[in-house]
């Protein structure tokens, strides 16, 4: 049989058995064989990471570098690429001096904070609320996690017609209990808070999940413990179960945040920034500032700034996660 | 003085139905085991007494008062888990400290208790320690104080040991006997462990299939066990079952089976009666042959050929076939004996347990 053959020969010089002659130097052909094998063992790993690696290199390392050598140039939309002019930090600098992009940033912030505490407290809140087995639930989470997988520029949709003054149905809702119409996202003051509404509506969902998916994980003789240790359901939630889901609704909190700050389709649909520049957020202004006005130079540099904020948000996702890993190490040792 | 009074109780998950009828008193002050094999009911009953499962039917007193309405905490009972669900976020102290701060004890006396706890246990230098920085052992002993700061009135145990190795469950089962002469508590303990349950247990409660298979002292249960499975349950190793004939009217009290002929002691002749000339299952344990010298003749001996032999130093384990069935033997003797031989071995007939085949109960 062939394969008994082979095994015999893989055997052989794998060293002598007990009571065999002392080994024999082994040829040098082998060593150098052995190495080549070794080395193409330890770089299998990253062989297979190349096609991935030049995807990134191609879709996302660059467009970033052509955006940091663009925010140099003085460059419009339009005309020939060698017209463009090296103008060192003009671009940055004019940004600082611009109130227009403080506004902007300031909408940006509030915006990006305020849903992001809203869609976890209620993402959050709802998942201890349907933890329970109830007849339906499963009907329940499907109808919950809907908003999110609908295409912003849908949602963007929706919620501008149910805004509308004349025809939205939250108008005729509000007429009907004698509140009168509101002036949804037509008021400078109304606005952003409506912006705000519809994104809380779509992204709760995917706290949500998360914060059931990190529920459904605990350990429930802990729980368990803590019913016969005396606490009620409040102190429950509170001492143990919050607690213990604290990391995944920290990760899910920070990737909702980067999110938040790149938002761009739901609010371009709404309101297009307005009224005034009340609901203008830096990724709307980018926008107009490299397609509406053309300046791509300065595009790049407010993109440039925008991506600093959401990489310093990333990395602090990225520490979060290997603190938790090496917690997690020390744990199974 | 606290009491535990289950009545009729009755669980059922969906469809299925996990206890039926289940009756059972715990005195006060009492060591109660429940034990069985896994699936038997044991955890659920011990569930159902904590709170932490429904009762489907039937009530359950504690000190006279129905609780099955009563929440956990309501109930006055403390707990140790099978996997001991410490608080993972919490150091050992906090864990300890939990249900006190609940309950709004003051500081003082949240340190005094937990100290206290800690010394008895052995673990005050890990009291700023959190569970993944423990051992098992460690976590078991945080588990076990974290129940004793309560001061509740009734401990309960759920196969508390079962996550340690063997050698530090032994350890731990010494422990916990020890700490059971401490503390005077009503205490139950789950277990599939019948040696756990033998060695621990003021009373032992066997329980197969949702019923309960006889309760009573580890002697009791050892020497006068109610049925088959309680024969075969208690006692390591377990039980030698024959299948064999009951000599009918006319010749001496005796069983005859398929290799071998054993007699009866004669005061056994009225409750046997009915059962003359029928069959019947007879049951030795392994400690009750006694090897007779080759050549010597001796009054119920049977020849066994030895199949596999576990010689353990003290003593050897055989295994052997006589007839049909397989057969376990505890041989005294310290000189091994080798797979091949044969010995002769004697049983007493006072040693022989006799059951009905159809009731599986003792006669």
């Amino acid at each position: 049989m062939p394969t008994t053959a082979d095994q015999t020969t893989l055997h052989v010089p794998q060293g002598p058995a007990l009571g065999d002659a002392p080994s024999r130097p082994r040829p040098h052909t082998g060593r150098r064989a052995r190495r080549g094998k070794r080395l193409l063992n330890r770089s299998t790993p990253y062989l297979f990471l190349l096609p991935a690696l030049a995807f990134m290199g191609v879709g996302l390392l660059y467009p970033v570098c052509r955006s940091v050598w663009l925010s140099f140039q003085d460059w419009k939309l339009g005309m020939a690429p060698e017209s463009a002019v090296f103008s060192g930090w003009e671009n940055y600098l004019s940004l600082l001096r611009d109130p227009n992009v403080y506004t902007s940033t300031g909408v940006t912030l509030t915006f990006a904070f305020t849903v992001v505490v809203l869609e976890v407290l209620l993402g959050v809140a709802l998942a201890l609320l349907l933890e329970r087995p109830i007849r339906g639930m499963s009907l329940f989470r499907t109808v919950f996690i809907l908003p999110m997988m609908v295409a912003p520029v849908v949602v963007g949709l929706i919620w501008r017609f149910m805004y509308s003054e004349q025809f939205g149905i939250l108008n005729k809702i509000a007429k009907a209990v004698g509140i009168g119409g509101v002036p949804w996202l037509s008021s400078q003051e109304m606005a952003l808070t409506s912006v705000i509404i519809a994104d809380v509506w779509q992204w709760t969902p995917f706290i949500f999940i998360l914060a059931m998916a990190a529920l459904q994980s605990l350990p429930a003789s802990a729980i368990e413990a803590a019913r016969v240790d005396g606490a009620n359901t409040w102190q429950t939630i509170w001492h143990v179960k919050l607690p213990l889901m604290m990391p995944v609704i920290i990760i899910a909190t920070l990737l909702r945040l980067i999110d938040a700050f790149k938002v761009l389709e739901v609010i371009y649909i709404m309101t297009d920034g307005g009224p005034g520049l009340s609901t203008e957020i830096l990724s709307l202004h980018i926008y107009k500032t490299a397609f509406v006005s053309q300046q791509l130079g300065r595009a790049s540099a407010l993109s440039n700034l925008l991506l600093l904020i959401v990489l310093a948000l990333s990395v602090a996702l990225f520490v979060f996660s290997k603190a938790r890993e090496r917690q997690a190490r020390k744990v199974a040792m | 003085m606290v009491e535990i009074v289950l009545e009729n109780v009755a669980k059922r998950f969906g469809p299925i139905s996990v206890i039926e009828g289940l009756n059972l008193t715990m005195r006060d002050n009492e060591f109660t085991v429940l034990v069985g094999p896994s699936g038997c009911g044991k955890s659920t009953t011990l569930r159902m007494i904590a709170g932490l499962e429904d009762v489907s039917d039937g009530e359950i007193y504690i000190n006279g008062k129905p609780v099955s309405h009563l929440e956990p905490k309501e109930r006055d009972i403390a707990m140790v888990f099978q996997d001991y669900a410490l608080y993972p976020h919490m150091n050992v102290a906090r864990n300890m400290s939990f249900a006190l701060r609940l309950a709004h004890y003051d500081r003082a006396e949240i340190a005094r208790r937990i100290e206290q706890v800690a010394d008895m246990l052995g673990i005050r230098e890990l009291l700023g320690r959190k569970p993944r920085e423990l051992s098992g052992g460690q976590r078991q002993r945080v588990a076990m104080g974290r129940a004793l700061v309560r001061d509740a009135s009734t401990f309960l145990f759920d196969e508390p040991l079962s996550n340690l190795d063997a050698k530090l469950r032994t350890q731990m089962r010494a422990e916990l006997a020890l700490m059971r002469q401490r503390i005077r508590k009503n205490m139950i303990y789950v277990t599939h462990d019948q040696i756990e349950a033998m060695t621990l247990g003021d009373r032992i409660i066997v329980m197969s299939k949702g019923k309960i298979m006889q309760a009573g002292t580890p002697e009791e249960l050892f020497k006068r066990p109610a049925n088959k499975f309680v024969a075969g349950f208690i006692g390591s190793p377990s039980m030698n079952f024959f299948d064999a004939e009951l000599a009918s009217n006319d010749g001496p009290l005796a069983v005859v089976g398929d290799g071998f002929s054993l007699g009866l002691p004669l005061d056994a002749a009225g409750r046997l009666k009915a059962h003359r000339g029928r069959p019947i299952t007879i049951g030795i344990r392994p400690t009750a042959f006694q090897v007779v010298a080759d050549g010597q003749s001796a009054e119920n001996a049977i020849r066994a050929p030895v199949v596999v032999s576990e010689y353990i130093g003290s003593n050897s384990i055989v295994m052997s076939e006589i007839g049909h069935t397989q057969v376990t033997i505890d041989i005294g003797s310290d000189a091994p004996i080798a797979v091949g031989e044969s010995v002769q071995v004697r049983v007493a007939p006072e040693a022989i347990y006799l059951f009905d085949p159809a009731t599986e109960r003792v006669l």
